[in-house]
């Protein structure tokens, strides 16, 4: 097969699984995760192959793989769709294809596959254990099967889907319709559990909330649609079509056309991977099962956001000079600094351990943001994928560590909530592997020097916003990595170390196999993947390795960035954030036994600024009553209707004006009392029936009959 | 062979009306005849459009499969047939929703006999508006549609409901429905026959293909007034009497009242078909023979299109009633055609502007495919809330939530059917959605810009209709004894499987429908 052909084949598995399970096997648990989990390794198969194809490229990057078809007819023209793997496709397909597939096999484990059904499970509610009997007639209380088993691996498998067709577009038009199909998905897995209230506005709030950035975005593809004539990323490439779009002007902010419609694509972004202001909806989607969080926070759709500002990188930056950042690009980093900042303070005052890394997931995604605001192409790429490791570890590794709470709440008969990290403690010597691997992830997550991917990749970004000048990028993204590895350290403290501090999970257990080696598979990337970014001229290590990622990536752009000359000063800081905060982090929590010891449960931050309440009394509610109020019964009900039900009553009271002093006395008199009464009696019948709205509707219409009577004999007349 | 090739849409057009005959003389008793008679019926329209859109030549310019018979001589009227590639679409919308509003009607008890002719004679009344290439053939099948759908709301809609007019007069909600579609759609087409007549009048023919010449190329006056007075003043009576039927904000208020209170397959139909007549009525009569004006007043046609979007989507976001949600939907959808069709009347007849004629070509194809696909997702749309409600006899969103795990089949339909609905890349809305934004964009950026709004509040009441139906924790009241809840049945699958069918071939693969489009357009306008 041609690497094209395969191309274009990577997204249909899943699909076909999805539909496959749908329509034949939803009743058939172990059908439909094999179908789902045969089907995410097919594309995983056909991904590394594409990857390994494109590394035996020379100048991959000018040369790459691609293919279009004809899909809409406009006009003369077509609009094309197709397939395209450069650089930063074929290193994104790599760890989506990685992740994917991990979380799949996780998700059987999650599911608790090969339990007996639940007591009183049903659909829609997650899955409370059952009752089982021994041979001793001892009675044991063991988790349960989902119930929805199958339609999980069906959604997970349009997730994927959607997913690898974002990855493999060659356009923003499929490129969008992989990126709304995730948005259908992640609501419907946010929603999963949709007999939880909680987990019902979570799915409305997220899907509306990414819908807030999406309409934007397909503005913008609307505006670069006309503005190019194509939507394939080659051909708006080219540099003398960027030129164009950086040189015309928009009635927009003083905005170039490439300026403005970054914008919007940005806003698209801001929705996606949850920036500010649009991240409200990314910590509730914690009401998914956890495989879905990890779907969601590392392997695709907030990977899917930033994705997309890379692969709009030259247009973005399509007027940027090299010196002084773009109104566009100002607006990038900031939103994407601000928000690495933000969401680093609200992490460090929760309890939910999911919550912490869903806080933790907006704050990195911010680094990324604030990266490419600065032009710092590689290093945000580098980021992404080195955050989708250890992310999609992390979150692993804490629905591991709930299940294995709940294990021991089931055992215990305890009812507590087993997310939260005050109910924890001790467990690395009941969850060995969960242990070690979230430690590494955390570590990564943390920066920590030289072993983890999270050091070089971060160290990268600080060192761009550094030699490029931005001081305040850098300074508050210090900072936010100094909160990181505090709030990283705080959880591990809390989680892991320490002693027990419920029944639960004293009597917490390790996970099954199909939980704990997808957790270390993506440990050994959350390390080695740093290895093959290490800068050049890094002392004593620098050269050992090739700078394998940037010379690859890079070649993505037309022009490939150069490497930023070393600098001690950026280095020293992400070692004093990095291990400073992880020394703070456990120096302050190791004694904390409950939350009241907690200082940082501060209102303000536990509350995450208050958001929510905010949203909810600007928009949320005058959205209720211009809906209600407004449109419905004030518009359309009172002023419209009313207008209509006028025209009606004068009709019918012109009516009765004609009958009493025409019809009566005049017709009645001349024409006799007989049939006057029979008219009298089917009209006064037919009224009672109708209520004289037909007389009153003929009339209105007669009326204007003879209007246009009148106009019609004064037009004829004049001829 | 032979006669059926140079017969096929007088076939198409009158079928219905033979095989509506025909069950004239069925007995009345003999329900499950009648039924399948009709749904039999039914079909081989729907055959013999699959036969036209097969045998259809895309790239040919003008009118084909015409048929002319004299009609009305006296005033020159004939019975002009024709198809291009604008009203084969609709045609096959047409016949292809007909016998799946029959096959959902299977569930009505009552007078069968007399709404299945009904429903016949409704098929035919709305052909006829596609087909005809005579203005007075095209107003007589106009006022035809009228006839049958006012009787089906009036005798077989819901039964329960009152409507307060003023103080304390009320009425019967369906009498009320019933009537206001019924006056309002008249009242608005009275314009229309009077300058349908004066045209008549004026060129001593209604025969629509010379008519589009020589009022294009009068000048002087007309009875006595500048002929560019008397175009606006017909302008405008054109607009109304369309405007009513798409219907335009602010026209559109019996829509809610007549889709909420009509029985399922009404709705279906009403929906489906009938505001299609309003949208076609714009693209073959009023673009065409007023491109000027069209052009003059697109501004107001793109404010009225972004008004219907945005509080078409507001208005549904507010009921509480699952199926005036729906009605309301379909306010903000039609909005989207009117807007494309604004867009191609901004940029008027022989453009010089390249570029702007190719946004008005795209904008025309997204309006037209909008038709067919808001055809397929609000009639899907409709029957499912059918389904729910001839089950739980409510309509009241409250009385919901929590249905999904008594019905998952209903529920995976009903998720896909509001998706495609909510305009998901990768379904049918989308495509046509993204044509008409795209083709909008560089002609009316600030209009299109706003009715993004609209956009984003399709998803919120879409949501929240799945949120009330289906989310939520089990519904017991749903759940046991007499209340009980059944799943969705064969036939009501059978009802909605083609719809998806397509909705999904025409969000993955649209070149098959929008080619045939895309062609016609270009020559049309």
């Amino acid at each position: 097969m041609t690497t094209e052909t395969i191309i274009w084949l990577l997204p249909l598995p899943p699909l076909l699984a999805f539909f496959l399970i749908v329509l034949f096997t939803n009743r058939h648990k172990a059908f439909s995760h094999s179908l789902a989990v045969g089907a995410a390794g097919l594309s995983w198969l056909g991904s590394m192959l594409v990857f390994v194809r494109a590394l035996g490229v020379p100048e991959f990057g000018k040369e790459v793989f691609e293919s279009a078809i004809n899909w809409l007819p406009t006009g003369e023209t077509w609009l094309k769709i197709g397939v395209l793997i450069d650089p930063l496709s074929a290193a994104t397909l790599f760890f989506v294809a990685w992740t994917v597939l991990m979380i799949f096999v996780y998700s059987i484990g999650y599911h608790n596959f090969g339990q007996p059904a639940g007591n009183h499970d049903r659909p829609g509610l997650p899955p409370h254990g059952a009752t089982i009997q021994d041979e001793k007639g001892h009675k044991h209380s063991v988790p349960s099967i989902e119930p929805m088993y199958s339609r999980f691996f069906a959604f997970i498998g349009l997730f994927a889907f959607g997913m690898y067709t974002l990855v493999v577009s060659n356009n923003l038009l499929t490129f969008f319709i992989g990126w709304e199909i995730m948005g259908l998905c992640s609501y419907l897995l946010i929603g999963f559990w949709y007999g939880k209230e909680s987990a019902r506005d979570a799915a409305v709030k997220a899907f509306m909330t990414t819908r807030v950035g999406d309409v934007f975005m397909l503005l913008g593809i609307a505006f670069l649609y006309s503005a190019t004539g194509t939507l394939s990323f080659r051909e708006i490439f080219r540099p003398e079509m960027l030129h164009a779009l950086a040189t015309t002007a928009t009635p927009f902010f003083g905005l170039s056309a490439a300026g403005f419609i970054g914008l919007l694509l940005f806003i698209g972004t801001v929705g996606k991977s949850a920036q500010w202001p649009l991240h409200v909806w990314l910590p509730d989607a914690m009401e998914g099962p956890t495989p879905v969080s990890a779907m969601i926070h590392a392997a695709t759709m907030v990977s899917a956001g930033v994705y997309a500002v890379l692969r709009m990188f030259p247009l973005i930056t399509a007027d940027f000079s090299g010196h002084a950042l773009t109104p566009t690009m100002s607006i990038i980093a900031f939103i994407g600094a601000f928000t690495a900042l933000f969401a680093a303070t609200i992490a460090v005052a929760q309890n939910d351990i999911k919550r912490v890394l869903a806080y933790s997931t907006i704050s990195q995604l911010g680094y990324m943001i604030a990266a490419l605001g600065i032009g710092a192409y590689v290093a945000a790429a580098f980021h992404l994928i080195a955050h989708a490791f250890f992310k999609a570890l992390l979150f692993l590794g804490s629905g591991s560590v709930i299940h294995g709470v709940e294990h021991g709440a089931l055992h215990t008969g305890e009812h507590l909530d087993a997310n939260d990290m005050f109910n924890m403690g001790g467990l690395r010597k009941k969850m060995p592997i969960t242990f070690w691997t979230f430690l590494i992830g955390g570590f990564a997550l943390s920066g920590f020097p030289l072993l983890t991917a999270g050091f070089w990749s971060k160290d990268e970004i600080l060192a761009d916003a550094f030699g490029h000048g931005h001081w305040a990028v850098f300074a508050t993204l210090a900072v936010a990595a100094f909160l990181t590895a505090f709030y990283t350290m705080r959880q591990v403290t809390l989680t892991f170390l320490g002693e027990p501090r419920t029944q639960a999970a004293e009597h917490a257990q390790e996970t099954p196999w199909t939980m704990t080696l997808p957790l270390v598979v993506l440990a050994l990337f959350a390390v080695g993947y740093g290895w093959v970014g290490i800068p050049e001229d890094f002392p004593l290590i620098g050269g050992l390795l090739p700078n394998w990622f940037h010379e690859f990536v890079g070649g993505t752009l037309a022009e490939r960035p150069e490497s930023l000359p070393f600098n001690f000063l950026p280095l020293l800081t992400s070692l004093v954030v990095a291990l400073g905060g992880l020394l703070v982090g456990w120096l302050v929590y190791r004694k904390v036994k409950s939350p009241q010891q907690d200082r940082l449960q501060i209102p303000l931050l536990k509350n995450k600024y208050y958001f929510d309440e905010a949203y909810d009394f600007l928009f949320v509610r005058p959205a209720y009553w211009v809906s209600e109020t407004f449109t419905y019964m004030f518009m359309d009900r009172a002023i419209i209707d009313g207008i209509l039900h006028t025209f009606g009553r004068v009709a019918l009271w012109l009516g009765s004006f004609l009958r009493n002093y025409f019809d009566k006395p005049v017709i009645n008199e001349f024409i006799g009392d007989g049939t006057g009464n029979i008219v009298k009696k089917a009209g006064s019948s037919l009224r009672r029936i109708q209520v004289g709205r037909i007389q009153s509707y003929m009339l209105a219409s007669f009326i204007v009959v003879v209007l246009f009577a009148v106009l019609y004999y004064f037009l004829i007349g004049g001829v | 062979m032979n006669f059926l090739s140079s017969h096929l849409l007088t076939l198409i057009l009158f079928f219905p009306v033979l095989a509506a005959l025909v069950i004239l003389f069925l007995p009345k008793d003999e329900v499950k005849a009648i039924r399948w008679t009709a749904l039999v019926a039914s079909l081989v329209p729907f055959g013999l459009s699959v036969l036209l859109w097969m045998r259809f030549d895309s790239s040919a310019s003008g009118f084909q499969f015409v048929e002319q018979y004299p009609w009305y001589e006296a005033i020159h009227s004939t019975l002009h047939v024709g198809v291009d590639g604008l009203s084969l679409t609709m045609v096959l919308l047409t016949t292809l929703l007909t016998p799946l509003a029959i096959l959902a009607s299977f569930s009505i008890r009552e007078r069968v006999k007399a709404y299945m002719i009904l429903f016949l004679l409704l098929e035919t009344g709305m052909l006829g508006v596609f087909l005809a290439l005579d203005l007075l053939i095209f107003f007589v099948f106009w006022e035809i549609g009228l006839v049958p759908m006012y009787f089906l709301i009036n005798q077989w809609g819901s039964e329960k409901g009152e409507r307060v007019l003023w103080g304390k007069v009320k009425m019967q909600a369906r009498n009320y429905a019933s009537l206001k579609f019924m006056i309002y759609t008249m009242a608005g087409s009275l314009g229309l026959l009077l300058a349908i007549q004066m045209l008549g009048v004026l060129f001593q023919t209604y025969d629509l293909p010379s008519l589009y010449l020589k009022w294009n190329a009068l000048e002087g006056t007309v009875m006595g007034l500048p002929v560019a007075t008397v175009k606006a003043i017909a302008f405008w009576a054109f607009v109304v009497a369309f405007a009513v039927k798409v219907p335009v904000w602010p026209f559109h208020t019996w829509l809610p009242d007549a889709h909420t209170e009509a029985p399922t397959a009404g709705s279906m139909i009403l929906a489906g078909v009938l505001l299609k007549l309003g949208a076609y009525g714009f693209l073959r009569l009023v673009l065409p023979l007023y491109p000027a004006e069209a052009q003059r007043f697109a501004g107001a046609l793109a404010f009225l299109a972004v008004m219907a979007i945005v509080f078409g989507a507001f208005a549904s976001y507010g009921q509480t009633d699952f199926k005036r949600l729906v009605a309301y939907s379909s306010v903000n959808h039609m909005g989207i055609v009117l807007l494309g069709i604004a867009a191609a009347a901004k940029v008027g007849l022989n453009n010089p502007d390249v570029a702007l004629n190719l946004s008005k070509n795209i904008a025309l194809n997204g309006a037209v495919l909008q038709m067919f696909n808001h055809g397929l997702s609000a009639a899907g749309m409709f029957f499912l809330v059918g389904v729910i409600y001839e089950r739980t006899h409510t309509r009241n969103l409250n009385d919901f939530g929590g249905l999904f795990p008594l019905v998952p089949i209903y529920g995976g339909i009903l998720l896909f059917t509001s998706m495609a609905s909510l305009g998901l890349p990768g379904l049918n809305g989308f495509v046509s959605e993204f044509l008409v934004v795209r083709g909008a964009w560089p002609i009316l950026t600030v209009y299109t810009a706003i009715a993004m709004l609209g956009l984003l509040f399709t998803g919120a009441y879409i949501l929240k209709s799945i949120k009330q139906v289906l989310h939520g924790p089990l519904n017991e009241h749903w759940a046991h004894g007499e209340h009980r809840l059944t799943e969705i049945n064969v036939r009501e699958i059978v009802v909605m499987a083609p719809l998806m069918v397509l909705m999904l071939m025409i969000g993955i693969w649209p070149a098959w429908i929008l080619d045939v489009i895309n062609k016609a357009v270009m020559m049309l306008f």
